[in-house]
């Protein structure tokens, strides 16, 4: 790549990639040092008196921001999600813990889990993203306290009994709708993936974040439900010429994009169910709105409105945001789709192969646009692909899990994986997207990622065409 | 099977009946809500009146569902001292918040290799995206706190300090959809 690293421009926090570089690895200082993290180092491992590596203990703050400047305490702590239990020397010899004892019948992940979701450096909390750890990912499902976030005025508090959903413009008959009343209309319900089109918007003109987690980390999957919105558009009836749809959220930045009327009628879901309970706070609690294959953003959160029109409401995050600035000065705009991307997962950025032998490559493909059909992998740089195995459910608009073995001969190697979908779209490599689009637009990105594995075994971001 | 109601269910079983192919769950490029033909009325909901979106405000470019009120370039100083400044900078050049003005003819790639400034005076191309996102969203610590005429003042003082309108300028309904931004015609449809 000869485009000057300057000229990548980071948006919202006007952070420096230094910045989140040196974050970044503050957060890598503690997991190469914890056993059960995919960046364990293995240098002296403290054995405990009964032969276990002793877990480092859980630092609050220390690795769950990235870029979360002293606001956390520093206390030694059960990891986020667990309850911390004291380990028996021989799990056999004593009664475990008893039944809704300890867990308040909501049970937990184990005490040695310890992966988070990081967040992004921005200037305030509230407006803000975290990425999910796809570095620790298994299957396609992401658990719902990992799936990434992006707010822009925090996760709004709302009571669900008093929640309404208001549907009016160019309707026949204007209605409101309590959460009640939506839960009365026929479900539907899918597994789909959710990606911010911000994400990988560091990678663009040369590797800056060095791990998965911060370079794809702003994609996730669940299964969604709820009721679709053609159901509720059908309801109250469009009149001739509805074409845009205006989503307004009723968090602090009181969110709104226009999604055209097509697309709404197509496939959206009014969504109040995320993997088998309630949506979570940070997902919009208690009805988002989502929108299958575009852009995260429009999937608006804490939805409280939707207004018909025949025009787009050339909201601020459709005109002064999430548009594509070309080199020519010209800016895309209502680029929705989420093209087909995938990455290697592991191994990946920051990870340590031990010695040569057998290792199982592994990643996640996805498209906006339907299923993934085929996914291969090279690791070489991109001179040989051999196509991996795509393990089912292989769904639309969801992450699929792919896997490859490899035997590493202990030489440097270059691990790539590209993904087509079944519309034949073949996902493209950075460069083309450079040349395309030029360097001033930050958002989506989905070309072929880079892993360089070094002789020493040493894997690291890179840009490899 | 992802579809569940009755209804859904009979239908699909019909589309398999009928085609032999593709039912929803799978490879099927377009996972698109279950009944093709129109959905029943269900009848569930609330009527409501005019009376109960008053509350909400979205206007258009055009101009439509702009609320009544109006503000001055000079009104406009006063509140962005008080609810803006803070964030925005005494200059509108931006803090914790984004820089308001400048940035006109930097957003092409140059030679000198200059990183685009993004502004509303850059970038925005409609004067009502500028009011409604001040009304629904700001100030950040106090958002949707603003009475209609702060914010027509302080779009004005704004769009004034970006050079776009004049100083003595007034905004309300009327004109301020008639204000053509700088960048109205850097927009194109990415058709994907």
């Amino acid at each position: 790549m000869k485009n000057s690293a300057d000229s990548a421009v980071l948006p919202s926090s006007k952070i420096s990639p230094q910045r989140l570089q040196e974050l970044e690895a503050g957060f890598l200082q503690a997991e190469q040092q914890d056993p059960s993290s995919p960046y364990y180092r293995g240098s002296n491992p403290v054995e405990s008196p009964h032969g276990m590596p002793k877990r480092r203990r859980f630092m609050l703050g220390a690795m769950a921001v990235l870029g979360g400047a002293g606001a956390h305490r520093a206390a030694p702590a059960a990891s986020p999600g667990s309850i911390e239990r004291t380990v028996p020397p021989d799990a056999t010899k004593v009664q475990g813990v008893g039944v809704a004892v300890d867990d308040g019948g909501y049970g937990r992940r184990s005490q040695f889990e310890t992966e988070v979701r990081t967040r992004y450096a921005t200037k305030t909390t509230e407006s803000s993203w975290s990425f999910t750890p796809l570095q620790n990912s298994m299957g396609i499902i992401t658990p719902s306290g990992l799936h990434y976030e992006r707010h822009h005025g925090g996760i709004a508090t709302i009571d669900p009994s008093s929640h309404h959903l208001y549907v009016h413009g160019m309707v026949k008959q204007a209605k409101k709708f309590s959460m009640a009343d939506l839960k009365r209309y026929p479900m539907l319900s899918r597994l789909m993936f959710m990606e911010c089109s911000g994400n990988g918007l560091t990678e663009w003109a040369k590797p800056t974040l060095k791990t998965v987690q911060g370079t794809h980390g702003l994609t996730s999957t669940s299964e969604w439900v709820g009721v679709p919105l053609s159901t509720i558009l059908d309801e109250v009836g469009l009149r001739p010429g509805a074409k845009w749809l205006l989503a307004e959220g009723g968090d602090a930045a009181v969110m709104t994009r226009s999604i055209p009327i097509e697309k709404a009628m197509k496939d959206c879901l009014l969504a109040y169910g995320q993997n088998g309970e309630a949506i979570r706070p940070e997902q919009g609690y208690p009805l988002r709105l989502f929108v299958p294959g575009y852009e995260g953003n429009m999937s608006i959160k804490w939805l409280r409105r939707l207004e018909i029109s025949d025009q787009p409401f050339m909201t601020r995050e459709e005109t002064s945001k999430y548009t594509d600035l070309m080199p020519d000065g010209t800016a895309l705009q209502f680029s929705f789709l989420m093209e087909a991307k995938s990455v290697i997962t592991y191994p990946s950025g920051e990870m340590l192969l031990q010695k040569p032998g057998f290792y199982e490559i592994s990643g996640l493909a996805w498209s906006g646009r339907g299923a993934i059909k085929r996914v291969e992998v090279s690791v070489d740089g991109g001179k040989n692909w051999r196509d991996a195995t795509l393990h089912g459910p292989v769904l639309p608009i969801c992450h699929t899990r792919f896997t490859l073995p490899w035997e590493w001969d202990g030489k440097e190697a270059i691990l790539q994986s590209r993904c087509t979908d079944e519309t034949g779209y073949v996902q493209p490599t950075i460069k083309k997207l450079v040349d395309e689009r030029g360097l001033s637009s930050v958002y989506h990105l989905n070309g072929i990622q880079s892993w360089k594995v070094a002789a020493s075994g040493e894997v690291s971001n890179v840009h490899h065409y | 099977m992802y579809i569940t109601t009755n209804k859904a269910l009979i239908a699909a079983a019909l589309a398999l009946a009928c085609s032999g192919g593709a039912a929803a769950q799978t490879a099927s490029s377009s996972p698109s809500t279950p009944a093709a033909e129109a959905h029943p009325k269900y009848g569930f909901g609330t009527n409501i009146t005019d009376d109960d979106l008053k509350q909400f405000v979205s206007p258009l470019p055009d101009g439509r569902g702009l609320p009544s009120g109006s503000g001055t370039v000079m009104q406009g100083q006063k509140v962005y001292t008080q609810q803006c400044l803070a964030c925005h900078g005494v200059n509108l050049e931006g803090g914790i918040g984004d820089r308001l003005v400048g940035g006109r003819g930097s957003l092409a790639k140059s030679s000198q290799g200059g990183a685009p400034v993004k502004t509303v005076e850059s970038y925005w191309p409609y004067a009502t995206t500028l009011f409604d996102y001040i009304k629904r969203a700001m100030p950040f610590t106090t958002p949707n706190s603003m009475s209609n005429d702060d914010v027509y003042a302080v779009t004005a003082y704004i769009l004034s300090k970006a050079n776009i309108i004049p100083d003595d300028a007034t905004l309300n309904q009327q004109s301020l959809p008639k204000v053509v931004m700088p960048n109205h015609d850097g927009f194109k449809p990415a058709n994907r």
